[in-house]
Formats: structure tokens, sequence, C-alpha cells
């Protein structure tokens, strides 16, 4: 009888297997490589919003010392192609980009020069010496202005500056708003973040003129995109390009597109034969790493006397910035938005209109939560309205029109499904992890010797580890909805796992190695994990939306399955057992009831090298590739709870307390989720609090710096509790669930409601994200005159 | 152009003797020049933490300091902490808490966590919080990395019988 191995590392709170080399500081981010005859590459970027060039001046430049050339899009457009990101979707338009722009810029940061030279230091000092003339033409800043015909266009070939319109509807919102018993409605306004991974963006080309092969080292979260997308830029085959992410020192979606300087030092290191880094500074890095969250929202939610949601209307306007980016296309952010708005709960009539909108900034990107983040702030914030204007604890009202446990699957009325979820569960568990009771008896004590207290919830639901089924972006041409994942056990005995996703602090290394070691039954120590390397599988794509544990812990779940096979038919014939009495576990084989066992090592040698013992026609390496494909992809829910006082003199907003709970599915490492969850919400707390890049009339960026773009530190984020509900995903391999952007998605909209909360007794209603002191002091003012 | 100076300086307990542009920033000796490239760069101007090292004994920025300054200078960088075969009490607990993520940041958490350890109390977490409000981290939220110095601080604590005053 075969016995079944129970799971000893999914599950567990293991250290993880990359932190020795990143905490002595012998981790290899890119710019750690320093080979010989390395040059530098340096950008003279716009500093027009939108304007002709009309001439540009590089001979100074070039005769300076230590300068190997200097580039301009006439020299670029012979070594690479422009950019476009497609899309099956009717209504929208790409935009052409060229790595060095061409006749006109479009954003405050865009390169327009490249200058090769020995180090940074000269390639910098060559670029005063560029003379660039522009001629400005009309800034486009406004997306409401941007929309209107006769508006200046960005992209005279786009024929308008709105890129894409969507519209998503079920019922009749439009007619059921005339009629609800209760309305609630607002203007909502999230601003525009940057997601500010602490490792700038960096990249080094190197160039094996011998075989005529590139291999790019760049801090991307997605080297399969880009390679697959270089060798068409480049014009080369795909085994002339190799694309390598070592450690990368964070994402969080800014470094999941393609930037013009990836394609800048692959041209100029295959052009001149030698490696060419290219390290961007915390300046270029806050006005050209794509940024996310820009939406205008007019919102209007209608309840019956009882507090059923009747209907729910959205019109979105999505300022997405300069260029369409690639892969992902300016949809991503804004569609995101309208197809997440109704969030966990059961509404009848919803119509959602989106038109994404050009501007003259830094281009828009996936950023952490896409879309989400504002679709929840929305939702609870219409919600929170709501139970106000209905008398009803608002946790009531969220658990009267959640989807109920016995509903699921359930599809929402902008067509995405929810598999079995826990919105009640997590949002019951919440109110008791808070003592939701006792804080209201607190709060009402609290206010009345003057003191602001608010408690906020929000509650979502997300679609993570999405198939092929559902494109990451609406018709984006590129599937991203597939993981491989080879297993092997090479003739020593060790297991080596190879995966195309890319680890940039989420610890795959770790996570991946316990699902192999688990499945195949070895131990933690032999496996090692193999991945962020385009060579290293067929196809893959990378680490972004939260999928890696679920599409490449599927994929590795599968392949060690299929090892763990071969291994119980060889060593049947080794040990003279039955397969059925065959054991693999901490890498040996056991015949079950015996003594009889041999070790991976053993056993490897016998497959490979002690030809004889295992006959040729059974014989087979230990080796299996697989793919997973979730085809639609499974549902993330939480409710996280916030617990804030507002200083009613100086109008700083403190979060006090914290609770996120949350059901991810089956957990690999419960050590690890919680770091993901207490990083989102850092992030989403930063979105509420302090985060937003501001651009000027002009198109000039004001928040250029770190000294304006303010960053929560640890003095600004509170501590965290989460806690989880474990339903296994009933959708994937593994009842995996993914996770990375979870904390950013629910942390905007509980800190809105927990200040408005706070201020409920002024009739006081956030509508607009980040809260700042300036703004409530405004508002409270208002209120009380 | 820029005309070259000698300094004379010790970096992880090993004298260097190097000649160095008055421009070229501490980071940059340090990662390009010597090759220590476990010291990280994230903003160059002074507000990230992530290029913090110990500057005779003091927590200070590499990224605000010119390499020419420090004539006659002891520098300790994160390399002179622990190896991967044998962590530094610190790493040790930061890896036990989870307290880091990419990793990037980390480097600088850890000299800025070692010079606190060496002269704070560290009484309360709120204490902890702002010793590191210098140090900008986007991954992990900072919950775990408030708990890895907790359990350093306890450690001291317990070594030394007390706290620190
Ligand atoms: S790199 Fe020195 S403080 Fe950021
Ligand atoms: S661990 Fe990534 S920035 Fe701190």
């Amino acid at each position: 009888m075969s016995v079944e191995v129970r799971p000893k590392l999914i599950g567990a709170r293991i250290k993880r297997v990359e932190d020795p080399r990143l905490l002595t500081g012998q981790g290899s981010f890119v710019d750690d490589r320093q080979p010989a005859r390395m040059l530098h590459v340096a950008f003279r970027r716009s500093d027009h919003s939108h304007a002709r060039i009309t001439n540009i001046e590089p001979s100074a430049a070039a005769k300076m010392p230590g300068v190997f050339g200097v580039f301009t899009a006439a020299d670029m457009n012979l070594m690479a192609k422009p950019v476009r990101a497609t899309s099956r979707s009717k209504d929208y338009h790409a935009t052409e980009m060229h790595a060095l722009a061409k006749d006109k810029v479009r954003y405050v940061g865009e390169p327009v020069v490249a200058v090769l030279a020995e180090s940074r230091y000269l390639a910098e000092d060559a670029l005063e010496a560029i003379d660039i003339e522009f001629d400005s033409l009309p800034t486009v800043i406004d997306p409401e202005e941007a929309m209107k015909s006769g508006a200046p266009l960005l992209h005279e070939e786009a024929g308008s500056n709105v890129l894409l319109t969507r519209q998503f509807a079920r019922g009749d919102a439009d007619g059921e708003l005339l009629t609800a018993p209760v309305r609630v409605k607002g203007r909502f306004r999230f601003g525009r973040k940057t997601p500010l991974a602490i490792e700038n963006r960096t990249y080094l080309a190197e160039y094996d003129a011998g075989r005529q092969a590139l291999t790019l080292y760049s801090s991307t979260q997605v080297p399969g995109i880009l390679r697959d997308a270089l060798v068409d830029i480049l014009d080369i085959s795909s085994h002339q390009l190799r694309v390598v992410a070592p450690d990368v020192g964070g994402g969080f979606g800014g470094k999941s597109s393609l930037y013009p300087e990836e394609i800048v030092v692959c041209a100029l290191a295959k052009r001149f034969g030698r490696p060419v880094k290219f390290v961007s500074d915390r300046l270029e890095d806050l006005a050209t790493t794509s940024q996310g969250f820009d939406e205008i929202l007019d919102a209007e939610m209608g309840f019956d006397k009882d507090g059923n949601i009747l209907a729910y209307r959205a019109e979105v306007i999505g300022d997405v910035g300069a260029y369409s980016i690639y892969p992902w296309t300016a949809a991503l952010e804004p569609v995101q938005v309208i197809s997440f708005l109704p969030g966990p709960y059961k509404i009848p009539n919803y119509r959602g209109r989106v038109r994404a909108v050009a501007t003259s900034k830094s281009p828009t990107g996936p950023y952490r939560g896409v879309g989400r983040p504002i679709s929840t702030f929305v939702t609870e914030r219409l919600i929170d309205m709501g139970a106000r204007r209905l008398n009803m604890d608002p946790a009531e009202l969220r658990l009267r029109n959640f989807v109920g446990p016995k509903e699921f699957p359930y599809k929402t009325c902008s067509g995405i499904v929810w598999d079995q979820s826990s919105f009640t569960e997590c949002l019951e568990r919440a109110c008791k992890e808070i003592g939701y009771d006792a804080f209201l008896k607190e709060q009402a004590g609290a206010r009345a010797s003057g003191r602001w207290l608010g408690v906020g919830f929000a509650s979502y639901a997300e679609l993570t580890g999405i198939g092929s089924r559902i494109s990451a972006a609406p018709g984006m041409p590129i599937n991203t909805g597939t993981e491989l994942s080879t297993v092997k056990i090479d003739s020593t005995g060790s297991v080596t796992a190879i995966f195309g996703i890319a680890s940039h602090g989420q610890g795959l290394e770790t996570t991946l190695a316990q699902v192999v070691a688990d499945e195949l039954g070895a131990r933690m120590e032999d496996v090692r994990v193999i991945q962020g390397d385009s060579a290293a599988v067929a196809h893959s794509t990378g680490t972004y939306a939260s999928r890696s544990a679920v599409l490449a812990g599927g994929a590795a779940t599968l392949a060690a399955k299929a090892v763990r096979e071969k291994i119980i038919r060889v060593s049947s014939h080794l040990l003279e057992a039955a397969p059925a009495d065959i054991r693999v576990e901490h890498g040996t084989v056991f015949v079950t009831g015996t003594d009889r066992k041999m070790t991976f090592k053993e056993l490897a040698r016998a497959v490979y090298s002690e030809m004889g013992r295992v006959p040729l026609d059974i014989r087979e390496d230990l080796e299996a590739t697989k793919q997973y494909d979730p085809v639609f992809g499974t549902t993330t829910s939480a409710t996280h709870v916030a617990i804030v006082e507002i200083d009613a003199k100086t109008f700083r907003v403190k979060v006090l307390r914290y609770q996120v709970v949350e059901d991810c599915g089956k957990m690999i490492n419960p050590l690890i989720v919680d770091g993901q969850v207490h990083g989102g919400v850092a992030q989403g707390i930063g979105a509420a609090l302090l985060e937003k890049i501001i651009y000027d009339d002009k198109g000039q960026l004001l928040t250029a710096s770190l000294v304006d773009y303010l960053v929560p530190s640890a003095a600004e984020i509170p501590p965290m509790k989460v806690s989880h509900i474990e339903t296994r995903s009933p959708s994937t391999v593994g009842g995996f669930r993914g996770m990375g952007e979870g904390g950013t998605i629910g942390a905007p909209g509980a800190i809105a409601n927990a200040v408005s909360n706070a201020l409920s007794h002024l009739g006081i209603e956030i509508t607009e994200l980040p809260i700042t002191p300036e703004q409530l002091f405004r508002a409270v003012r208002q209120s009380t005159k | 152009m820029n005309k070259s100076h000698t300094i004379r300086i010790k970096v992880n307990g090993t004298a260097y003797e190097r000649a160095v542009e008055p421009r070229l920033l501490l980071a940059d000796f340090l990662r390009e020049t010597l090759g220590l490239t476990g010291t990280h760069i994230g903003c160059e101007h002074g507000i990230c933490g992530a290029c913090t090292v110990l500057v005779n004994g003091h927590s200070m920025r590499a990224c605000l300091l010119f390499a020419v300054q420090l004539d006659g200078a002891e520098i300790d960088t994160v390399e002179s902490l622990g190896t991967v075969d044998k962590l530094h009490p610190l790493q040790e607990s930061f890896r036990e808490h989870h307290a880091l993520q990419c990793g990037f940041c980390t480097p600088g958490m850890l000299m800025t966590g070692v010079d606190l350890l060496r002269k704070r109390p560290l009484a309360t977490d709120d204490e902890i919080r702002d010793g590191l409000s210098g140090n900008l981290c986007r991954c992990t939220g900072y919950e775990h990395i408030v708990a890895a110095i907790r359990t350093a601080v306890r450690e001291r604590d317990e070594v030394s019988g007390k706290a620190v005053r």
C-alpha cells in the first residue's frame, strides 16, 4: 500500500534561502557586476513637457574626455525598432515610442540623447555640453481638458488623446439610481504614485562578439517579456539574447515594463562590443519609472431602505501619461478599476465606464494592486457613506451585501468569477481581532473629551494567479497565463528546479524549494531553485500580478510529481519492490516494511553512471518539465481594519492599530505571507497619507526628489497584525491563491474610512487621497463655519 | 581636470592607500574602487539610508561624503559584520524574523541598527522606529525589522545585564 507523504515544508515558517547572501552584502544586484572594459551610458532628458525637437548639437559633448559616442534618435533608429504596445481591444490606440525621442518629446524626463563614456561621472559631465533646441507645444496636463475635441494632441496619429474607452454593464444602473431610496455619490481622486523600489532601475548589457550574443542583466521583474520583445526590436534571433534578472531590489510593478534604457544598453553593447551599463539615479527614477493609480472617479451607489445595494455607476478617467506602456498598454490600470469596483458585493445593476487619456506626463504602468487600490477605496467609501445615511453599522452593511459563503462560485456584474472565498469570515474575524465593539465605546468616550478617533474597514476581493483565459491586461498579445518548471535530479543526486519567474523580494527561491522538496520527497537543502533567467525555460514572463506562487508553485508541483513517479518506477526495479511499497522522503527512497533504501545520490549513480543496473528499456532521466495553466485564476480576499487618531491641532493622522484578516488559500510559508502583507499595507498607508506625484500646469515634475515625494519610514507605519483564514483554492494546483498585492489594495480604503469615521461628527467624507493635514484643516474649517 | 589626491583609509580593518578624484563619493569608492558592493546606493541625496556605513564608529551616509574627506578615517561596511556561514547576531535576528525581502535596504538597515544598539537604550518600539526613520524600506513595512531589532536589544541587555543608559 502506498503511504502518502504528508507535506512538511509547505505551510512551515521556513527561514529564507536568499537571506545569508543578502544580509552579508554578497548579493548580486545588477550594479554589483563590474566587468572589465565596461562603458557607461547616461541620458540627456527632456526638460519640456511637450515640445518639438528642432535641433540637437552633440559635437561638443562628443569631444569631451572619455566619451565614446553621443547618440540621438537618428542613430538609435538604425539599431532598434520603435516600440508599440498593441492590443486586440476595440477603441484602443497604440502609441509609438522610440528609445530616444524622435521629433517630439512628450514628458519631462523622456530620454533624448545618450552619451557613452568610460565612467558614469564622465558620461554625466558630457550631458551638460549637449545643446538641444526645443519648440514648445501646448502642454496636455489635465485629462479632462485633454479629452475635449480640439485639445492639443500628444500623438497626432491617434487622432485623440483618449487612447481607450471601455464599459462594463449589467442591468439598468442609470434607471435604478433614479428611484433608489438612498443614494450616495462623490467625485473621488487617488493621486499619482510611483512604485519607488529602493534599487533604482539598472541595466548592463554584455556582448560576446565571438558568439554574437548579448546578455542583458536587468533589474527587471519580467526577463521573459524583455527577451521576447528585444529580439524583435533589435532584430536578432532569440538565442542571441539572454535576459537575466539577478538579485533585484524590489519592483512593485515599476520594473515590469520595457524601458527605453534597456534597448539603448543592448544596442550600444552590440555596436561597441563592450559591456554597457546604465544606472538610474533617484531623480531619473521619480521622473521616468512607470507611475500608477492616477484616476478620477465619479461614482454613485444606490440602496433600498434596508441597505441592499440596488445599483452602482462609475465614470472613470484614467490619466495614463505620455505613452501606452509595453507590454501592458494604457488599458491595464484603468480597465482594472471598472472590473473590480463591484468588489465582494452582490450588485444587480452596474455600469462602469472608463476612458484612458494620454497626458504629457511620465507613462503609467502597473503598480502593486493595479486598479484595485482605487476601486476598493471608492467602493468602500461609498459603502461607509451609505451606512451613515442608512444609520447602519458599516460592518453590518457589508455583511448584508457580500456574496455569501454559500453563493460561490459567483459571477460579478463586471464578469469576474469569484471561487469559494471567505468574504464574510474575513470581516467577522477582523471585527473580533480589532475588538470592534470595545473600540466603539472607547471612541464615544474619546470624542466626549475632544479626541478624534476613528475606525475604518476595507473588504476586497482580487483575482490572482490568472491563467490563459484571462489576459493580465485586456487584449494584450502576450500570454501571461502559464508558467513552466523543470525539476531534475542530476548525476550526483542534487535537485535543481528551474523557473522563468523572477523573484525580487518575494523569497521564491525559498517557497518554490519548499514545494519541490515536499512533492518530490527531497530535503530542502538538496533543492536549488534557478529563476530570473530567460534562457532557463522555453517560455516565461516573470513575477507580477500575484501570480508566481500560484503559477510557478503549480508547475513545480506537477514537475516534481512527475519526477517522483520516475523515481518510484526506477527504484521499484532497483530495490525489487512493488511501486506501491516505495516511499520517497527526505531525499531517500524506502521500501515500506523493510530496511531496504537508497539515497538520491545512490539512485542517481545507478541511473546515470553505473550502466547496466537499469536496463535500457526502462531507463529514464530523472527530469521533467511541466507547464501549469490555472486557466481562469482564483480569488483572494481580505478585510483590513485601521484605527486612527487625528490630532485636532496639527491635523496629523496617526494610524494607531492595523489588522488584516486575509484568505490566500494554502500558505506555502506564513512568514513570507506576513511580510508581503506588511509591505503592501505600508505602501497603501503611504498612498493614503503621504505619497503624491505632482506635475504643475507646465508639466514640470514638482516631486522630483525624495525630499518632496514622501515615502513612509518606520515612524509613520503602525504595528500590524495579520490573521489568516486558509481556504484552499478549489481552482489551483496546491490550493494556493496569490497574495503579493493585497496589502496595497486594502489599506487606502481602510485609512480613508477610518479618517472619515473620526470626523463623522462633522459630516466629513474623504474623497481624495492622499489625506494631507492641510486638506483636513480646510474640511474641518468648512464644516464648522 | 580633477587632480587626484592620495588618501589612507581603513575599511573593515584593512588599510588602503588610494589616489582619488576629489569628487569621488565614498559610496562609489567602496563599491567601485574597492569592490565592496555590499553598500548600496538608493538615492544619492541622503534620504534613503541604503548607503549607511560607520565612519569612525558613527553611522553616516556614504552618498553624502567624498572619499577625499576621509583621509585617516576608519570605515565599517556591512561586509564587516558576519559571513554567509557565520552571521552576526543582528543579521541572524533579521533572518529569524524575516526582516528583509529584496535585501536592497538591508545593509543600511544593519549598519544603522548596529549603531543604534551601541548607543541607545531602545526601550520601546517607538524608540526603535524613531531610530530607523532615516532608512527607507519599501518591502517589509518595517514590522519585522522592528521585531528583529527588538530581539537584538533583548540579547544585548541580557549579555550586559542591563539596558544601555
Ligand atoms: S543612497 Fe545615500 S541616503 Fe540614499
Ligand atoms: S527589503 Fe526591499 S527595500 Fe527593504
